[in-house]
């Protein structure tokens, strides 16, 4: 027997370390309802009218920026979008400076997306009166996309508890990989990382994930295969020496998926590297891949999380 | 001008003192450390009632970074030496690493010129190893000793190329001052931000792993063998890094080090408020490390606790931890934390943190002070510890960027004598059972 809630403990979303289980329910239910919206004629509710959201994108994103927007326009609420470029951040104005003067033009809520560990943090601490959502900072958390994850695998293998998730490549720089790995422990899911030791950062063991570095032992028995991005930059430095081999160990194709169970779902959270982490005849199989289900869920999902922090706004 | 402290505990861990006695400086050094002095009254300009104080010989801190000159928004060396002897030090030592580093004679004389003019406590230049601080070729080292430095360091950064390390140690033998080193393999540090582990992973911040200290360390007290010098470890964080004193000073190495406060009584844990007055390089280490490193007090492998005071403006610590400069502020907070931390906590006695605070450091970088005995230096501190406090943000250095801000301790110095002249004095602002003194 679970608990259940109806609210969320604190005003801001900045991380999924902190949530509660019942919390995590809460926004995927919330976000089933909201999903029934998007196939609707008309794809709005009142539910955030008069509200001011502020998407502040200090780094460079598609899906995520273009899945809030989304999101937001379909409760009604009244969006602005704020990107690093052009912005007076090139003259040198700090993080703080920039918000403290957006919120002087009263937002209820700022999305935050930025290249630093602890970005949302700061501005949640000090700015009492809004609410702070994480959309990504570094390699943190991102703790919407660990949301739709889970909302994508609820939805297709009905649960999240006793699931095997693998998740499969640049542990070490993914904020998605850790919101995911809180999530999912926090559902009870069994969880396994791989990668090459140069990609997986210290002691990941202790947040309660199982640990290999084979590709073929990671799928074995997987329910859920989720591979992350490769950031091409990164070959031919230190942390693998050509993207050739990587592929060769560790990209997913369809001889290697094999390995798996024929129920096995696949996901990516984007943007993918065809032919490095993944290969096409995997990406793009309709059966097991639901990489573009998730796009579609995030809208869903960040309507639940704008929506009940939007709630704390109420009145006002 | 003379100065009689009456019915203090004295301790003196020089001359393994520990007793009521009176201490009585005379022209500004110490006349007599004995029971009731009676001295003649019309000598005494000033006499201090110490009864329930602690009187030690002052504290020396080997590791300030006054920032004067070049960076007087973070601190001024009248700014920072009134916050050493509100810490209780009577001596600081000045990193060179200040803007023009103190890599030649000029500097540091205009250092001297101006502790000597508005500088609360003694300043004891540190010269730089490279000139400019770039690793590449050797200060004017000698020129820096005359000129009245106590030793070389290119703080801040390490001094990475290995031949450079090794004749710098080998000029200094020449010197008669050790070469201080900051110990950290960039390469392996790799632009991180806090120590590597488990909460590094946690925050996706870079990770600084204990390996860039122990390496680092490992190498030069390899060269102090072979050179025969004397190579002082600063801001010792890692368990390796210990070992490799321990089992160096066994075999014979002419190898010192210090440990500061904040390494001793705070962990990496404590990164997760994300707060950037717990960024500082070396960083905050794991529990295995803090341990290692109490264990290294305990057994005496290491000889001095010290600051790296680092001050920075608020704008420069207000940014994302990333951003934001490493380092926090100390002197104020040293001897508290350390009370707590150490002798409260039962690890060692209060003379023993009273070495590693003033005799070890006198000790090891040859200065004067560091002992009560006649004819040394007239530096006295006076200790209250009684006193329960929570660290104010409000701090005579320049800067607050203090970690400790808002928490609780015990022990804090009341009365600092520099010389013979009483520098700094909170007595009257000690709490009851003393009203009656005027």
């Amino acid at each position: 027997m679970r608990a259940s809630t109806s609210s969320l403990r604190s005003k801001d979303l900045l991380g999924i370390e902190h949530l509660l289980p019942e919390e995590i329910e809460l926004i995927l239910d919330t976000a089933e309802g909201f999903k029934e919206v998007s196939e609707r004629p008309v794809k709005k509710v009142p539910a955030l009218r008069g509200q001011l959201i502020i998407n502040l994108f200090m780094e460079a994103s598609t899906r995520t920026r273009v899945s809030f927007e989304i999101a937001e326009k379909r409760l009604s609420a009244d969006t602005l979008n704020f990107t690093a470029s052009g912005s007076s951040v090139e003259k040198g104005e700090t993080l703080i400076d920039t918000a403290e003067n957006l919120v002087a033009m009263h937002p209820e809520m700022i999305v935050i997306r930025h290249k630093y560990p602890g970005a949302p943090k700061m501005l949640a601490d000090r700015l009492p009166n809004v609410s702070i959502i994480n959309a990504g900072d570094g390699s943190h958390e991102h703790p919407t996309q660990a949301l739709l994850d889970a909302f994508t695998i609820r939805e297709r293998l009905g649960q999240l508890a006793g699931v095997n998730v693998s998740i499969i490549g640049d542990i070490a720089h993914s904020r998605v990989v850790r919101s995911n790995i809180h999530l999912l422990t926090k559902m009870k899911a069994n969880v396994t990382v791989a990668a090459p030791p140069t990609l997986l950062p210290a002691e990941i063991g202790k947040m309660g994930v199982r640990v290999v570095h084979s590709l073929d032992e990671a799928v074995a028995g997987a329910d859920v295969i989720m591979m992350l991005r490769i950031q091409l930059e990164r070959q031919g430095k230190l942390s693998f020496p050509s993207l050739r081999e990587y592929y060769n160990t560790f990209g997913l194709t369809p001889e290697r998926l094999k390995r798996a169970s024929s129920e096995a779902i696949i996901m990516h959270p984007g943007p993918m590297n065809r032919g490095v982490e993944i290969a096409s005849d995997v990406a793009d199989d309709p059966k097991r891949s639901v990489i573009l289900e998730q796009v579609t869920n995030g809208v869903a999902v960040r309507m639940a999380v704008l929506y009940l922090l939007g709630g704390a706004h109420d009145g006002e | 001008m003379n100065l009689l402290i009456t019915n203090g505990r004295v301790i003196d861990p020089s001359q393994e003192l520990d007793a009521t006695l009176d201490v009585l400086i005379e022209d500004g050094v110490i006349a007599r450390v004995d029971k009731r002095i009676k001295a003649r009254a019309e000598t005494i300009a000033e006499t201090i009632d110490a009864a329930g104080l602690v009187v030690v010989p002052g504290l020396i801190d080997l590791h300030t970074h006054l920032r004067e000159p070049g960076q007087e928004h973070k601190e001024t060396i009248a700014t920072g030496t009134r916050a050493a002897v509100a810490g209780g030090y009577t001596a600081v030592c000045a990193m060179a690493n200040t803007l023009p580093p103190n890599d030649e004679r000029a500097v540091t004389e205009m250092i001297i010129a101006e502790s000597r003019r508005n500088g609360a406590c003694r300043v004891y230049p540190i010269g730089a190893v490279s000139k400019g601080l770039m690793g590449e070729a050797l200060a004017e080292l000698a020129d820096l000793r005359a000129a009245g430095c106590v030793g070389v360091s290119d703080d801040g950064r390490p001094v990475w190329n290995a031949q450079l390390m090794r004749r710098a140690l080998e000029y200094c033998t020449m010197l008669g001052i050790p070469v201080i080193a900051h110990e950290e393999d960039a390469n392996l540090s790799d632009g991180g931000v806090m120590h590597e582990g488990y909460f590094s992973t946690l925050l996706g911040l870079g990770g600084i792993p204990a390996a860039s200290e122990e390496a680092l360390v490992a190498r030069d007290v390899i060269l102090a063998r072979a050179t025969g010098a004397h190579v002082h470890i600063a801001h010792l964080s890692t368990a390796g890094g210990v070992d490799s004193v321990r089992h160096a000073r066994a075999a014979g190495v002419r190898v010192t080090c210090e440990v500061t406060p904040h390494h001793i009584a705070l962990g990496d844990e404590s990164v997760q408020s994300f707060s950037t007055n717990l960024k500082m390089n070396p960083p905050l280490r794991s529990a295995e490390h803090r341990q290692a490193l109490i264990a290294g007090i305990a057994d005496r492998t290491i000889d001095a606790i010290a600051t790296d005071h680092a001050p920075h403006h608020f704008d420069e610590k207000n940014v994302e931890f990333d951003l934001a400069p490493f380092g926090i502020i100390g002197l104020e907070t040293a001897f508290a934390v350390c009370y707590d931390t150490l002798v409260r906590s039962g690890v060692i006695g209060l003379d023993h943190l009273i070495d590693l605070m003033s005799c070890g450091p006198a000790r090891i970088f040859n200065l004067p002070g560091g002992t009560l005995r006649s004819g040394a230096l007239g530096d006295v501190t006076l200790l209250d510890l009684d006193a329960k406090f929570i660290v104010p943000n409000a701090f005579r250095s320049k800067a607050s960027n203090s970690p400790f801000v808002g928490k609780t301790f015990h022990g804090r110095p009341v009365a600092t004598v520099v010389g013979g002249a009483v520098r700094y004095d909170a007595r009257a602002a000690r709490p009851a059972k003393r009203k009656g003194k005027k």
